[in-house]
């Protein structure tokens, strides 16, 4: 595959994509507010967030179909500010495939190399490729109405890295397909994508869908960027109250952040949790600023409320009420009310040995110091 | 189903359908018979029967001018408004800029204007370019009373593609021109051939600004039609006129089947 790779891979220690101080305003609200951003060669980088937080916006940008008003989009190297899409050397696949409805597969494959002015004999020996490439062979000569709309999808796969561009593009690509199907298209996806070595920024709001495919994640709000790093980054390490409530599930106790030493104290009266230094040193918030310590669901333990004052260093607790106890099979899922009436939820493997709470008991939540992450807290 | 077309009500709406066809019909239907009379006088109904007023129309130089006249004004109206409408539509549908409705309404404007002022309008205009009595002047004529019915049905066409098509072509390689004949145009093709099917039919029968604008040496068809009907009143009139009802009819027919060819999807 090595052969194919015109540009991927061409220069590791340039950015393939960078974008800087990227903004977008449309009449006089700012869809994309400063976004800075720069993706590897041949890394998976996805932009997730809710809809209206200007990842498409900044999708469409980076495809030259909307001007930017503010900032610079650089692809190996070089600026994009006045060049057209067609020159841009980036394949897009649309959320609706966008194939050409008066095109069989195989033309609509060929179509970006025709525009490339390649020979024919090349054309099509690339095509036959393109087809074998999304398991698709012999459906070359159907047209798109033919197609299922996992078949449709896999061709317009196909029509945007047979001309191996600079940079990969997916809008949403599995939004409109049932689950099962995306699942797997998901595992195809990323998998055609690492043999060819492809550069992608690929767009949705499915955090699953983002956390399997992801080289790295860009998480975007109100048109910037929330945090930027790996899945793992993102739900051990959330930046923010934002990230922590948007990837995954977390148990948020909100108080007042207090230094001591390295770490400090989340105090809420009357309880007071201990902050570790590393997360302390992340958050780096001031003293008294509204604060919030986040825990995953997994991370928390039950026990009894009898079992005394006596914690052991490097233990946090809280009490609760269990409302809800829901069997899941692999796992229990407890749903408790907090003493401030916020929810919080306890994942306990099965034969972990936790406690065997039932709805309506009042029992006590504790976690490893180490476990709590410290995040400031817009709304205090 | 069978009961309920006993029903009084139904009778008489059905009465009045057939009655409304009949009124609409009759007019020009009836210059059928009238075309193969053998009597020397247009009558109906038609005494006898024979086919030497189509001969003489075929015959007459007179007649046969006017046909190739007005077979060359539609075909070059046609070719004409179809290429400037397109780009109109593309235009008012594809494009961003200011007065663009404007622009839009003043495209529309021969359908609204009454043709009588457009023809005395275009009359004045023409004569001091001097291009009345000359095939030039008619198609141009003709063209601006023709585009808007080609805007109309590209503007259709246009709207019912998905613009993303578009952008998918751009993205992967294709400049603006390239874009329009690969993709957009194999999808608007129906708008545009009914459009220009349309333009043709528009120049093809249309009198009134054909009067002002033609010369005892230049004359289309139907204006010479009024000539006739208005001195000497010959079955031969009817023969044309049935022969022009005849192309019309088939060009409309053709735009139906064309439009049947609903964008690939």
């Amino acid at each position: 595959m090595s052969a194919r790779s015109r540009h991927w891979g061409a220069a590791p220690d340039r950015p393939a994509l960078a974008l800087r101080n990227l903004s977008k305003v449309f009449g006089d609200v700012p869809a994309v507010d400063g976004v800075d951003l720069e993706v590897r060669q041949g890394e998976f980088i996805t932009l997730l967030g809710p809809s209206g937080s200007g990842k498409t916006t900044t999708l469409r940008m980076i495809a030259g179909f909307t001007l930017q008003s503010g900032g610079t989009i650089e692809i190996d190297g070089v600026d994009m500010g006045h060049v057209p899409p067609y020159r841009r050397d980036v394949g897009m696949v649309f959320q609706n495939y966008a194939l050409f409805p008066h095109m069989t597969a195989a033309e609509n494959i060929a179509f970006p190399l025709q525009m490339r002015r390649v020979g024919r004999p090349e054309i099509k020996r690339r095509v036959a490729d393109a087809l074998g490439l999304v398991k698709l062979e012999g459906l070359g000569q159907r047209y798109p109405r033919q197609l299922s709309g996992g078949q449709q999808q896999r061709i317009a796969f196909a029509r945007a890295v047979v001309f191996n561009p600079r940079l990969l593009l997916m809008d949403e690509p599995l939004g409109a397909l049932d689950k099962k199907l995306r699942e797997a298209l998901q595992l195809e996806v990323m998998h055609i994508s690492r043999q060819l070595g492809a550069t992608v920024v690929y767009v949705t709001h499915d955090q699953d869908e983002a956390l399997v495919m992801s080289d790295r994640i860009a998480i975007f709000s109100r048109g910037r960027i929330e945090q930027l790093g790996t899945g793992e980054d993102l739900y051990e390490r959330p930046a923010s109250l934002f990230v922590a409530d948007f990837i995954g599930e977390s148990n948020i106790l909100r108080g007042r952040f207090e230094p001591a030493g390295d770490g400090g104290w989340l105090v809420r009266d009357p309880w007071r949790w201990q902050v570790g230094a590393a997360a302390a040193a992340r958050a780096s918030l001031e003293g008294g600023a509204a604060a919030a310590l986040v825990v995953r669901p997994e991370r928390l333990r039950i026990v009894g409320v009898d079992a005394g004052p006596g914690l052991a260093t490097g233990v946090n607790a809280v009490d609760a009420i269990v409302r809800d106890v829901l069997y899941l099979g692999s796992m229990r899922k407890f749903e408790l009310v907090l003493p401030d009436g916020n929810a919080a939820v306890v994942r306990q493997q099965r034969g972990g040995g936790g406690h065997e709470g039932r709805a309506g008991d009042r029992v006590r939540l504790t976690w490893a110091v180490d476990d709590g992450v410290l995040v400031a807290d817009p709304h205090g | 189903m069978t009961d309920s077309w006993r029903q009084p009500r139904r009778l008489l709406l059905l009465a009045l359908g057939a009655l409304t066809v009949f009124f609409l019909m009759a007019p020009t239907l009836v210059v059928v018979p009238m075309s193969v009379t053998a009597s020397n006088a247009l009558t109906f109904p038609p005494e006898g029967f024979s086919t030497r007023w189509y001969e003489k129309m075929l015959t007459d130089p007179q007649w046969s001018s006017g046909f190739v006249n007005s077979a060359q004004v539609a075909f070059l109206t046609a070719v004409l408004a179809t290429v400037l409408g397109t780009l109109a539509a593309l235009g008012t549908v594809r494009g961003r800029f200011p007065g663009k409705s404007a622009v839009n309404a003043l495209v529309l404007s021969p359908l609204i204007v009454p043709v009588i002022i457009i023809a005395i309008g275009m009359f004045s205009l023409f004569v001091r370019w001097k291009i009345t009595g000359s095939i030039v002047g008619l198609v141009l004529a003709h063209t601006a009373l023709a585009v808007p019915f080609v805007v109309i049905n590209v503007a259709t066409s246009l709207r019912t593609i998905d613009r993303n098509l578009e952008l998918a072509a751009m993205n992967l390689g294709a400049d603006p021109v390239r874009t329009f004949r690969r993709v957009t145009l194999p999808l608007i093709l129906p708008g545009v051939l009914a459009g220009g099917l349309f333009a043709f039919i528009t120049s093809w029968d249309e009198v009134v600004v054909s009067i002002f604008l033609t010369t005892a040496r230049f004359r289309t068809l139907p204006v010479e039609m009024w000539e006739q009907v208005r001195q000497v009143v010959d079955p031969t009139v009817a023969a044309v006129a049935t022969t022009l009802l005849a192309v019309t009819t088939s060009l409309l027919l053709l735009v139906l089947v064309v439009r049947r060819q609903a964008p690939a999807r």
